[in-house]
């Protein structure tokens, strides 16, 4: 094993995490070469001063506080609760519904009556066809595109 | 016997309530401690554990058990730890030269350096101070990731694989950024090396 690959090797053999097969071959090459040795040393020292910062522990009022924000979370909802609408909102659409229902069926008692005797205009088309007014309308404009088009 | 925290995991998926304090009391103080460690502010790593459980509970009812508990839960965590230090990078930037000597006390609070604090042992409580102090700051000026491998392997003990997962890299990765952050660590904190070496 040469120095380069012990790199990915060193830490899992402090540590103790190697398999037998590689911590052998580890212990091979730490046996021909004082580099590592010496380097396994001082990450076995690291590893030491790592252990002497102090566990902290959570305030006493940590838990209270997760529970409180638990507390506050909205009640998921699943995707059968949208086809299932509150009281409040059911109550409204049906309303809405027999309102629309009665609207619709009602006999329009109040609305102004128009017989069809008083629309004689519409029955007397001639009146249209001879309506000088529109004879005398000015004459379209005729664009000359280039000879395209044939008079 | 107890339960495991997948199993603990699932009850809170059907509704147990209970089971969620249980995963609660199991890893408040692993991830709390994690926590300070990358963002070295007491009331923030706290604020961010809260974050990581209101997640979890979130995240209950679409839970599947495709990787171990721990594998998750501090995926979770090292996200927001990561996203919050980079916020703080630049508020950290502009705290005063003039502030008062701090030390961290065990119990995480920052107090106010007092020499004349009455002390059973005050030197020796000064020289141990130090020493925690050189190690606390070597860890926090590793790069960020380096800093969360550190510790999610050396604290929490995740193997490679979990930590591969976490940090959203391959083991080999992973072994080679850990190397590095100990190489770093290594000069360092030389001085105490060499005492730890004799």
């Amino acid at each position: 094993m040469s120095c380069s690959r012990m790199e990915n090797k060193i830490l899992g053999y402090v540590d103790g995490r190697l398999k037998e097969a590689e911590r052998l071959e580890v212990e091979k090459h730490l046996a021909a070469c004082p580099a590592c040795r010496m380097r396994v040393n001082e990450f076995r020292a690291v590893s030491g001063l790592l252990d002497e910062l102090p566990v902290i522990e959570p305030s006493p009022a940590f838990d209270l506080r997760v529970h409180a924000r638990v507390a506050a979370e909205p009640p998921k909802q699943s995707w059968w609760a949208w086809l299932t609408p509150s009281p409040r909102v059911a109550f409204a659409a049906s309303m809405l519904l027999l309102a629309s229902i009665w609207i619709g069926t009602r006999s329009p008692v109040n609305a102004p009556q128009v017989a069809q005797d008083d629309i004689p205009v519409l029955e007397n088309y001639d009146v249209l066809s001879n309506f000088d007014v529109l004879t005398e309308l000015p004459q379209p404009v005729q664009v000359d595109d280039g000879g395209q088009q044939q008079n | 016997m107890a339960r495991s925290d997948v199993q603990l995991m699932l009850d809170v998926k059907a509704g147990d309530e209970q089971s969620f304090t249980l995963l609660l009391h199991r890893y408040r103080t692993p991830l709390v401690n994690f926590l300070y460690r990358m963002v070295r502010n007491r009331e923030q790593a706290e604020d961010l554990a809260q974050e990581v459980f209101l997640r979890v509970y979130r995240a209950r009812e679409d839970y599947v058990p495709s990787a171990k508990f721990t594998t998750w839960l501090f995926r979770i965590a090292t996200n927001l730890a990561l996203n919050s230090v980079r916020d703080n990078r630049y508020q950290r930037m502009e705290i005063s030269l003039d502030a008062p000597v701090t030390v961290v006390a065990d119990d995480g609070e920052e107090k106010k350096l007092d020499v004349a604090e009455k002390h059973p042992n005050i030197e020796q409580h000064l020289v141990e101070e130090t020493r925690r102090k050189m190690i606390r700051h070597a860890i926090e000026k590793l790069p960020e990731k380096q800093r969360a491998a550190v510790l999610l392997h050396k604290y929490q003990e995740l193997d490679y694989g979990e930590i591969s997962k976490i940090l959203q890299c391959s083991e080999s990765a992973l072994k080679s950024l850990l190397f590095r952050a100990y190489e770093t660590l290594r000069v360092e904190l030389a001085p105490l090396v060499a005492q730890q070496g004799k």
